[in-house]
């Protein structure tokens, strides 16, 4: 038996191709990766009308066959027979956006040249038709000599059309294409492509399209603003209350199965690595899943509707200070939830150094693990009083934290762009899509392939670490009697012990030293080891955290509580962003830099806050 | 080659006042780096081809919005300064 014949789904971005493929493959896909890139890979099987299975694959938009950004590097070497680990497709069928012919026809033009079998899906007929454009398909086909069907993807409409055209060019002979001559320039290629566009349009009226009204709100300096200020709110709001509820209830349950194991199981090192190992470290982890989840939802909403890239035109000002495009800028605003979704969605970006540099200062927003810590030294350390009618200190101080994140961002990202990430601006260029009603089955594959992600994600990589982390925390035992805390006696307590000189000069005592290591799971957990280390009973009562601010208030300077929030803004913690970044830059060598540069300005800063505060006598 | 008299073409896609009909009389490429230049070619970018600016984001640098073909496409201005147009007579 043959390997199911391979069928690749081709065109410019935003022509309909994934919800072409969704409509052909229903809940047959798979997403992995291409190796080497951080490009995905969708495949699903299509059935045939005489039921024979077709492996299709969806490949990633492009303009044309000279790539430039790394997802139209694999359409190119996928369509060339060399992208690694795939065969050359069987055929191909080229999506185009019926009410952009003359720009789509291009790539029809360079794709059919290339001599496989093709077939065109004529998609989104009923958006031209809306546009008041009229087409002939079979015009069409005659000018570029190969089957032609018009579909409408959300609509499910010309799949059967389509599938027995996939059908024919498969089983029918390989037909010989008189190839053009090598490579015609984009630009000839362009007015061909003007000029079949024009053959195959029967009638068209001038486009004045509904979404230009839209536009002329959304992009309006004032009310545009508003606009994207009011769909922040609404996001942030829903991300944080929406998301609270399931993430207690998701701890709640990593409790009940801790709970559970510790009646079944004799104390022993075992059920230790299984509860306050595995099942705490994954557990604070997949906590963050709902709100992630939630975020996600939210982009992949704006990025469906068309919205996304006019919060970009919005943005690009402001962000081209920085070097980096007004793409960069709904990433960074996702990271203040978490980084990880943030890192994630950095894959809109295209151009490479806009995107490495994006995800370099993604850690820099403040996220919402950090929250706990600050509300606890805060808490703790800054006195409740009022500065200014309605603004406390202590709320000022939170917003300053918040503030310094960015600034540190925005100055990181120009140094960045001057040093490690130099290059030339990619600039903003882009096509603004048609604005569209979002389809939820759409949504809901998207949402379940990144939750697929971080799961996979916490199951693997981070449940490794933890137990590294936890294994650090329990060993070496003390001997019995010994007057030495298990922790202060274990691995972790010695590097405290051993590091903590270095951490001297900051103003930080060997407690915090120790804290810090496990913060590097989550960083939430520092509130934790701050009450291990201060070995305050908390199952005693409610009251735990109230207590650890209690002990901080008497244990602590104000200056090394300064420098401890300040190393907060910047520090290198959290285990899944590492991992996150290093799987979507190919390698350790820019978790490294990143981990390597957060580490030294959270470093340089906590040690000025430290000796500034000392100097004001603080 | 141009069909269209070029009357106007000292005035850049940048100055055109909005919802304007023009058509791109001249792309002076060299202002344009060669990424930047591929990607305007992609977008369609090409003497003869209409176009109209559709609007402008904050008042002093910010991109444009513009109509290209049946397409709207965002562009900065430094590049929307090399786009050489000339409008259609009144
Ligand atoms: N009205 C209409 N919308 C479509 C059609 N095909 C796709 N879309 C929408 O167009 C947008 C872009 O489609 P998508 O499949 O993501 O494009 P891709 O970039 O080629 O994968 C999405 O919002 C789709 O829901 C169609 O035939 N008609
Ligand atoms: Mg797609």
């Amino acid at each position: 038996m043959n390997a199911a014949p391979l069928v690749a789904l081709v065109g410019n971005p935003n022509a309909g191709k994934s919800a072409l493929f969704n409509a052909l493959t229903g809940a047959r896909q798979k997403v992995g990766n291409y190796p080497g890139v951080t490009v995905e890979r969708h495949s699903g099987r299509l059935v045939l009308p005489d039921g024979r299975p077709v492996e299709l694959v969806d490949l990633p938009g492009a303009y044309s066959l000279e790539p430039s950004s790394p997802d139209e590097r694999v359409t190119r070497d996928f369509l060339a027979g060399t992208q690694a680990g795939e065969r050359l497709p069987d055929a191909l069928v080229v999506v185009v956006d019926a009410s952009n012919l003359d720009n789509h026809l291009r790539f029809t033009l360079q794709l059919i040249a290339l001599g496989l079998p093709v077939v065109v899906a004529l998609n989104m007929i009923d958006l031209a038709e809306r546009d008041g454009l009229k087409l002939d398909p079979e015009r069409l086909s005659r000018e570029l000599g190969v089957p032609v069907v018009p579909t409408v993807a959300v609509r499910r409409r010309g799949l059967d059309e389509l599938r027995a055209q996939v059908d024919g060019v498969l089983t029918g002979a390989p037909c010989a294409k008189p190839a053009p001559a090598e490579a015609e320039d984009i630009v000839t290629l362009q007015r061909r492509a003007r000029k079949i566009a024009a053959l195959a349009t029967v009638s068209e009226a001038p486009v004045r399209r509904w979404g230009h009204a839209l536009d002329s709100v959304a992009l309006h300096p004032v009310s545009g603003v508003l606009m994207l200020l009011a769909i922040l709110f609404v996001m942030f709001q829903t991300v944080f209350w929406a998301g609270a509820a399931p993430a207690d209830a998701i701890a709640a349950g990593f409790d009940w199965v801790s709970g559970v194991v510790k009646h079944l199981m004799p104390d022993s090192v075992l059920r230790s690595l299984i509860t306050d190992g595995v099942i705490a470290g994954v557990g604070a982890v997949v906590k963050f899943l709902p709100q992630i989840l939630v975020m996600f939802f939210f982009i992949l909403l704006l990025e469906a509707s068309g919205y996304m890239v006019r919060a970009a035109f919005l943005m690009d000002r402001l962000m081209a200070h920085a070097g980096l495009s007004g793409r960069a800028f709904i990433p960074l605003l996702s990271s203040f939830a978490c980084a990880v979704p943030g890192i994630m969605s950095t894959r809109t970006i295209d151009d490479e150094k806009d995107r490495l540099t994006t995800i370099l200062i993604a850690p820099l927003m403040t996220c919402s693990a950090r929250l706990p810590v600050y509300t606890l030294i805060i808490g703790a350390m800054i006195p409740n009083v009022r500065v200014l009618p309605f603004v406390g200190l202590q709320g000022l101080v939170m917003l300053g934290l918040y503030i310094m994140g960015v600034v540190g961002a925005f100055v990181v990202a120009v140094v960045l762009r001057k040093t490690v990430t130099q290059g030339a601006s990619s600039g903003f260029m882009m096509e603004m899509p048609k604005y569209q009603l979002p389809q939820l089955n759409h949504l809901a594959i998207g949402l379940w392939s990144r939750a697929a992600i971080f799961l996979k994600r916490a199951g693997t990589t981070i449940a490794f670490t933890t137990i590294v982390l936890w294994a650090m925390l329990s060993f070496p035992k003390p001997p019995e009697g010994s007057p030495v805390s298990p922790v202060n006696y274990s691995i972790a307590g010695r590097i405290a012990n051993g590091i903590e000189p270095v951490f001297r000069p900051i103003g930080f005592n060997r407690d915090i030293v120790l804290a810090l290591i496990p913060a590097m799971a989550a960083r939430e957990v520092a509130v934790a080891a701050l009450g291990t280390v201060y070995a305050i009973d908390e199952s005693g009562s409610d009251g735990g955290e109230a207590q650890i601010a209690t002990t901080l208030a008497k244990r602590w300077s104000l200056p090394t509580a300064l420098a401890f929030l300040m190393w907060f803004v910047f520090a290198p913690q959290c285990i899944s962003t590492i991992a996150v970044t290093r799987r979507e830059t190919n390698g350790w060598k820019w978790p490294a830099f990143m981990v390597g540069y957060l580490f030294a300005l959270a470093y340089g800063a906590a040690g000025a806050t430290y000796w500034v505060a000392k100097f004001f006598g603080l | 080659m141009n069909m269209f008299s070029r009357v106007d073409s000292h005035l850049s896609l940048e100055s055109l006042p909005n919802r304007q009909p023009a058509t791109v009389a001249a792309i002076d490429w060299a202002r344009l780096s060669v990424p930047e230049a591929r990607r305007l070619r992609e977008l369609g970018f090409d003497e003869g081809v209409g176009v109209e600016v559709l609007h402008r984001s904050l008042i002093g640098k910010g991109p444009i919005a513009c109509r290209i073909g049946r397409m709207t496409v965002a562009l900065r201005r430094t590049v929307a300064g090399a786009i050489r147009v000339s409008q259609h007579a009144a």
